[in-house]
């Protein structure tokens, strides 16, 4: 019975005393007295449609005051946890210092989404596994013994994991967070004691071998307040692509962000992440490598693309993705050189 | 009958426009001139029901609110195969808001073997209906009612369910049987071993011909290739579903349906009520693409909750409901085998595919092969393959989609291998005057002569061209009627069954009966959707536009004819002396004398004239021995794509689709039904695909999230010509274009994506991986 209480947080002190567990948690055990956060409702509401979660109470912090704000100086960007991905997609700052992270935003489900969804609940929204989203299909995340995507024979998998796919095959929903991390940003995190913590994007997602009931670390309590991220080098250049088979609106197929420092043509930093490509977004450290204090070349940039998918197990029906993570690794390193 | 002879005009104007002088009926009306010369019929005029429509006025069966209204949900099979061994409705009951449990017991035609449920053959298979105060309490009390099944083994895969050890789907031959197939076909499902049924090697244009082995002997040139479609469901933006009022004096049922008076004779049927005590009213209707012919399962269950708790009863269904249960289009395996002259003479067709409709028959490939090009030795063998998947339904065109996507890709690989531009190769073997118009006047329009042969496009992105064709016959019911009443302050009401299925019926019934009494098609009110008027046809097989205009024209001729003879006793005079024209009723030999029509009436002794009209065989016969109107419904589309060959990347830029209808009765709403035709084709080739769990048989994507339907930006630039062509056939000449809109679009679009990159790509949806697969770019 999808019957719940409704809770309208007004600060976030407010907010991580009435809530009670996380949405992964009650989806994998379920406790029937759960009483979840809800920003932009998007995909906490999908779940409790999809017979996922059962929650007692929703708690909405969408209008908790003083989390809608985005602000850029010498130290960075800091985007609240309420702001909407149109908010961001339509900030200057973003938009000229933060090219990839644009890009990103501005590749996100539609622009009626974008309207609705905030930052916040766009990290921290479950993955989109048609398995896992069935609540006919009792999988690993949702306390069962099994991966159906990936069985060779029977699983439909062809949007799934082709790195970090040994246990649960999923691939982490949100292609903000591939640009995120490759910007190196982080999230601002209050628990129920009301103390804060700066949680580095790299430490705050969940592999399914570490812990296959979750995809990241917020625990009971926890509420995200805030994203920031460095202030971009003026050197820094960066890329971002989502490859999809409806350019409307789609989950990614496979998207690359990359951010680096250049010196003339010689890159002096950089990072390369991959978005559905792993159950949790992903750095293409071996990659990066490649092309590290060096010119950025056809030659390199080919063999940086290589090396990115070396370690690559496709499943039986998503070989595809490796020649298209390729093709954009490569395609971005000879954009920014 | 008493006929007279009219001259019409025939043929395309602007290529052949000529005369013809036909025998017609006394009581239908003369001939009219091509469309330049008439005022409402051929224009651009707006839909009548355009304002109620986009302000939300209109209001749809799933808006329907009764007084004491109960609102119903079906529980659904979560398993694909099995028996159900017990059902425990005792807690669903005791929810409070809950007025009525229905679980659905066998049937004769189920057999009798084990305990009274039918047999689960497909996950979603209906099994109960809760009718409660809301629909919230109803899916609480479905939720709660307990059911224990017996699984057995399944199989959803189509090759699979052809493999020898394959768990089968119905061990007897079928006997009953959901819509899923093609018009005018009936498929077997008594012949076959296994979950084969069939093969069909037939239809109403006869059976195989000539001799295929000497056709083959005589070919230079020869093309084999196996193609492969996939299921597709129906997606209408109104599900399907029935709001029911079964009163003791008649059982009243609003039905988002394309067929009311189909839906009442069904109900009527299962019931056992005299079909007057049924009334089904559908008066908007949110699209229904062939899936909405049946009262469906839903139909009784609320006839059945609505007798049980003495209320009206809703019961829409919902999206994934709709995509498990409620129709879609059969995939198919197709192998077609193609022999030709050098000059490009076909001289032998072989065709053999096998499709499924999950637990429905009805997965040909349609007569596409059999009847496109001239061809003297033919042969076809198409089977169904039952799996324990939701039942088919008929689609835009059943059948014909899939086998254009084989055809006409094998035309193409024999132009090129003939070396001939494969618009000349089909200016060789097609005969139809029609489509030698279109294809001339639509590759003007495209710009075809600016194509480069296959692959040498340059760069990373490369773009391409395609064109295709279609057929589709011209179906006529002849059981259709429209009521035309003229009252006696000149207003005008048309009556019938018939529904507007989306497409504009209501507006060109307006233009129709406006035309003949010289009034502005606004000046008309319709009422259509209602089996309190006279029957009308379903909206299927394209047969609307020519099964109900000439009776609504008959209808308003006759009572116009009724209301001339009252002023011409007055005007002492002869009726056919007068006519209607711009709103006044003028005598032709004294102009002076007229009067306006509104006050044309206000003598009549009885407050209206009322006619009910239905119309003849064509004026000069169908073509024998198939019994079809002469012509058909042919279509050429163009299409042009960019492939992005790094990353598969597939985006139609540029469609030009040429169509001829007959006489075209509303330009603008034949555009926006080409416009839809293509917009589903595009889907077709790229996008929409039923993705099935194996182990499980569930059906995975059954959301529009996962489930691709083309938003905005995958909408082309879509240019529609509607080449006018006049037959002389009834008394408006004019023809529906919903099937035919449909046909060509997606092989167009394979046939472009071939030029682009030049490998070829047999099996749809093309998608990303599929691109990157054929340019042999994906290692293991």
């Amino acid at each position: 019975m999808n019957k719940f209480s409704w809770y309208e947080a007004k600060s976030v002190e407010d907010a991580v005393k009435q809530v009670n567990n996380t949405v992964s948690e009650e989806l994998y055990l379920p406790s029937g007295k759960a009483a979840i956060f809800k920003s932009g409702g998007i995909d906490v509401l999908d779940l409790v449609k999809e017979g996922l979660i059962q929650p007692k109470t929703i708690v909405n912090v969408r209008n908790i005051p003083g989390l809608n704000k985005i602000s850029f100086d010498d130290n960075g960007l800091r985007i609240g946890a309420n702001v909407t991905l149109a908010e961001i997609e339509g900030n200057e700052a973003v938009k000229t210092r933060y090219a990839a992270l644009h890009e990103a935003v501005a590749h996100a489900a539609t622009p009626q989404l974008r309207n609705m969804s905030t930052i916040a609940g766009n990290l921290a929204q479950r993955t989109r596994c048609w398995y896992f989203r069935s609540s006919d299909h009792p999988c690993f995340r949702k306390g069962g013994d099994k991966c159906f995507a990936k069985h060779s024979e029977t699983g439909q998998n062809e949007n799934h994991a082709i790195l970090e796919n040994d246990r649960c095959v999923s691939v982490y929903a949100s292609s903000v967070a591939t640009a995120l991390l490759a910007y190196q940003g982080s999230v601002m995190i209050t628990n129920g004691k009301m103390e804060s913590r700066q949680v580095p994007l790299s430490e705050f997602f969940v592999a399914p071998d570490q812990d296959v009931s979750r995809e990241n670390i917020l625990e009971p309590n926890d509420l995200i307040t805030e994203i920031s991220v460095p202030a971009p080098d003026m050197n820094t250049k960066s890329y971002y692509s989502k490859q999809v088979q409806r350019a409307s609106y789609d989950w990614s197929m496979a998207d690359v962000a990359i951010v680096a420092q250049m010196n003339g043509d010689t890159c002096e930093k950089i990072t390369i992440t991959l978005g559905a490509a792993a159950p949790i977004p992903i750095r293409a450290y071996e990659a990066e490598k490649i092309v590290l204090n060096k010119k950025i070349n056809e030659e390199r940039a080919t063999r940086a693309a290589k090396v990115a998918m070396e370690n690559a197990k496709p499943l039986s029906k998503n070989s595809y993705k490796l020649p298209l993570f390729e093709s954009i690794i490569k395609q971005g390193l000879l954009e920014i050189a | 009958m008493e006929k007279r002879k009219e001259i019409f005009p025939f043929g395309i104007p602007g290529h052949n426009l000529s005369e013809i002088e036909r025998e017609i009926p006394n009581d239908e009306p003369p001939a009219w001139p091509v469309n330049d010369q008439l005022k409402e019929v051929g224009k651009r005029v707006n839909r009548i029901d355009a304002r109620a429509k986009v302000t939300g006025e209109a209001k749809y069966t799933s808006d329907m609110k009764l007084s004491g209204m109960l609102y119903a949900k079906f529980l659904r099979s979560n398993i694909p195969h099995g028996s159900i061994t017990s059902i425990d409705t005792s807690e669903a009951e005791k929810v409070p808001g809950v007025h009525g449990i229905h679980i659905i017991t066998k049937n004769k035609e189920d057999g009798m073997v084990g305990n009274e449920y039918p047999e689960i053959k497909y996950v979603g298979q209906p099994i109960a209906g809760v009718a409660a105060e809301s629909l919230s309490i109803a899916k609480d009390a479905v939720a709660m009612i307990k059911i224990e099944y017996d699984p057995k083994s399944f199989v959803i895969d189509l090759e699979e369910a052809m493999l020898p050890d394959a768990p089968l789907v119905f061990k007897e031959p079928i006997q009953r049987q959901e819509d899923g197939g093609d018009v005018g076909v009936v498929h077997d499902g008594s012949k076959g071993q296994g979950n084969l049924r069939g093969p069909t090697t037939s239809s109403f244009y006869g059976g195989p011909r000539g001799d295929l082995e000497k056709g083959f002997a005589e070919a230079d040139v020869m093309v084999e290739n196996t193609y492969r479609t996939q299921v597709h469901t129906h997606m209408p933006l109104e599900t399907h579903g029935v709001v029911i009022d079964w009163k003791p004096e008649e059982m009243l049922v609003y039905a988002s349906t394309q067929n009311t008076a189909g839906v009442r004779n069904e109900l009527a049927n299962y019931f056992e009520l005299p079909k007057s005590q049924v009334r089904v009213i559908c008066d908007f209707m949110g699209g229904g693409f062939g899936a909405k012919h049946s009262a469906g399962s839903f139909g009784p269950m609320a006839a059945i909750l609505s007798k049980k708790t003495k209320r009206p009863v809703w019961l829409m269904i919902d999206r994934k409901e709709e995509h498990l249960a409620e129709g879609n289009r059969p995939s198919s395996i197709q192998t077609l085998k193609i022999g030709a002259k050098r000059d490009g003479t076909l001289t032998a067709i072989q065709q053999k595919s096998h499709g499924t409709a999950g637990v429905a028959l009805g997965a040909g490939v349609g007569r596409i092969a059999q009847i496109l090009y001239d061809c003297p030795n033919f042969k076809t063998e198409q089977y169904d393959v039952l799996t324990h998947a939701g039942p088919g339904a008929a689609w835009r065109a059943p059948g014909n989609v899939q086998g254009a996507f084989g055809v006409e890709q094998a035309i193409d690989e024999l132009a090129e291998k003939l070396k001939m531009d494969p618009l000349a190769l089909r200016d060789k073997i097609d005969k139809s005057e029609v489509r030698k118009v279109e294809r001339s006047r639509g590759a003007e329009l495209f710009g075809w002569s600016n194509r480069k042969p296959a692959g040498s496009a340059s760069g990373i992105i490369k773009k391409g061209m395609g064109v295709a064709q279609s057929c589709w016959p011209r179906f006529v019911t002849l059981n259709s009627s429209i009521e035309v009443r003229i009252l006696n302050d000149g207003s005008v009401e048309v009556r019938g069954s018939v529904q507007d299925i989306g497409t504009g019926t209501k507006t060109i019934l307006a233009q129709v009966v406006a035309e003949e009494l010289g009034l502005k098609t606004t000046d008309i009110t319709v009422r259509i959707g209602d089996t309190l008027f006279p029957d009308g046809p379903g909206s299927g097989g394209s047969v609307v536009t020519q099964s109900i205009t000439p009776p609504a024209r008959n209808a308003a001729y006759e009572a116009k004819m009724k209301l001339f003879n009252q002023i011409a006793t007055k005007w002492e005079t002869e009726a056919s002396k007068l006519e209607a024209v711009d709103g006044f009723i003028i005598h032709k030999d004294d102009r002076s004398k007229k009067i306006p029509f509104k006050e044309a009436l206000r003598g009549m002794r009885t407050s209206q004239i009322s006619v009910t009209a239905s119309r003849s065989n064509d004026y000069g016969g169908f073509q024998q021995p198939w019994g079809l109107a002469y012509g058909d419904l042919g279509s050429v589309q163009f299409a042009e794509v960019s492939v992005n060959t790094n990353t598969g990347f597939v985006k139609v830029d540029r469609v030009v689709a040429a169509h001829s209808c007959g006489r075209p009765l509303n330009m603008s709403q034949l555009e926006s039904q080409v416009n839809g035709g293509v917009i589903q084709g595009i889907s077709y080739a790229l996008y929409e695909n039923r993705v099935m769990d194996k182990g499980t048989g569930h059906f995975m994507n059954a959301n529009v999230d996962q489930y691709k339907v083309p938003y905005s930006m995958e909408i082309p630039e879509i240019e529609v010509i509607i080449v006018e062509e006049y037959g002389a056939l009834s008394s408006t000449d004019a023809y529906g274009i919903g099937e035919p809109a449909n046909i060509a679009t997606a092989v167009a679009i394979a046939n472009a994506v071939y030029n682009a990159i030049g490998v070829r790509i047999y099996e749809i949806p093309i998608t990303p991986a599929s691109i990157l697969k054929a340019l042999n770019k994906i290692y293991e």
